[in-house]
């Protein structure tokens, strides 16, 4: 999954898309995916980056990475042909 | 630098709820930074609030309205002349456009510079003939059809399914979703704007529109698109935010190349959930949003008086997307003599 390109992060949270005029907030560990994402780590280099920084156990980080990564497809922040 | 003094005549003073674009273009031609511009006002009604913005307009004349004919409106544009040595006019009502065009060449030999789009480039982009239009420019566009009444109205069940769209020929839309619906729309829209309605097929998707200015050789002078971000209970925006859409200034290349459009314009188009553009309708002059473009980087109604006054303008290459816009309300308070004035004497 890639991010769109031309998605606008703010270290503030504040994520902002210009082909639609959408803006959304994040918390700092949604930025953080955001940002991964943004620089081109795959789900699984993401996955294990939270497991290692959040210490809690592997199934709830993976069930809340897939819910988080499936929302920003749904926002349209994602790149259609990925 | 110093600027040139002109003086500019701009319809659409009534900045409402459902506001014209009259007011906006005049804050655009005010920020110019070439021109000096004397604003004169032309109105067709006592309460449109720009007859009494003195920081925006200058003075106002009131003008008769389109049904009364090209020869009474140049009648009252000569006067208007005399008194006031008019450079550009800018009409900004679709009502109104067909009568300025066929005076166009008059008004010019008089010294008043228009650029309008030509009878052809208008009559094409009617509502109701929209689906010709896309099949020549290759945009798609939701399926439409013309009625003249309501008895049309239980056959569109099986052509067009509910719900569709019931617009008029110059203004107002309203979504039907049954022929109960579809019968009130007829009735309530016809009765403000007269016949043909068009029924158009309801396509679900996102509103974007884009607001643009061709220079009638096939040049896209600027275009800026923007969502609307929220939307007032007659479907105009309240607020609204510059996009970054290539697909949609394509299409807007793409047509103005085409059919080598001449002056302001809007498209309004439906993105779908497929990222697929619809075209709903083309207005055939600057949309009140356009101070917005102003915002962004692009002067589009600065570039349309310098098309109109003969010179050659480069196309804006960049805007910045991100930018909004918040319209707001504003309790103008106005002295009767002024209203006993512009009711009495016809100017103000």
């Amino acid at each position: 999954m890639k991010l769109l390109k031309n998605i606008a992060l703010s270290d503030t949270g504040f994520v902002f898309n210009p082909g639609t005029g959408d803006s959304f907030s994040v918390n700092p560990i949604g930025l953080s995916i955001l940002k991964d994402l943004q620089e081109g780590k795959s789900e699984e280099a993401i996955r294990n980056r939270v497991i290692e920084d959040y210490q809690t156990d592997k199934e709830t980080i993976e069930k809340d990475l897939y819910d988080f990564l499936k929302m920003i497809e749904q926002f349209n922040l994602t790149d259609y042909h990925e | 630098m110093s600027k040139r003094k002109i003086t500019v005549a701009v319809s659409g003073l009534n900045n409402i709820d459902s506001p014209g674009p009259g007011i906006p273009v005049i804050r655009a031609l005010k920020d110019s930074e070439l021109f000096e511009i004397r604003i004169i006002g032309l109105s067709y009604d006592t309460m449109e609030p720009g007859i009494y913005m003195h920081d925006l307009v200058d003075k106002t004349y009131q003008i008769p309205l389109p049904s009364a004919g090209q020869q009474s409106l140049l009648m009252r544009l000569s006067y208007i002349h005399q008194q006031e040595k008019i450079d550009v006019l800018i009409p900004n009502f679709d009502a109104e456009l067909f009568n300025f065009i066929k005076l166009q060449d008059t008004l010019k030999k008089m010294g008043i510079h228009t650029f309008l789009p030509t009878l052809e480039q208008f009559e094409e982009r009617q509502k109701w003939a929209l689906n010709t239009f896309g099949e020549k420019y290759g945009i798609k566009v939701p399926r439409s059809k013309q009625i003249n009444s309501t008895a049309e109205i239980h056959a569109l069940t099986h052509e067009f399914g509910y719900p569709f769209v019931v617009k008029g020929k110059f203004y107002d839309a309203t979504v039907a979703y049954s022929p109960d619906q579809a019968m009130a729309a007829f009735n309530k829209i016809s009765g403000k704007w007269g016949l043909p309605i068009i029924i158009q097929q309801y396509t679900p998707g996102t509103e974007v529109n884009l607001t643009g200015i061709g220079d009638g050789k096939g040049n896209l002078i600027g275009a800026v698109p923007m969502r609307k971000t929220y939307i007032t209970d007659k479907g105009k925006a309240w607020a609204g935010i510059a996009l970054e859409d290539e697909t949609l200034m394509n299409i807007a290349r793409n047509m103005v190349k085409g059919n080598n459009w001449r002056g302001g314009f809007e498209l309004e188009m439906i993105k779908t959930d497929k990222r697929e553009y619809y075209l709903i309708e083309i207005n055939p002059r600057f949309p009140a949003w356009v101070y917005l473009a102003v915002g962004t980087g692009q002067n589009h109604p600065e570039a349309l008086v310098r098309l109109a006054l003969g010179e050659e303008v480069k196309p804006y290459e960049s805007y910045e997307s991100g930018k909004m816009f918040i319209r707001y309300s504003y309790d103008k308070i106005v002295e009767l003599k002024e209203f006993e004035t512009i009711s009495t004497l016809g100017e103000l």
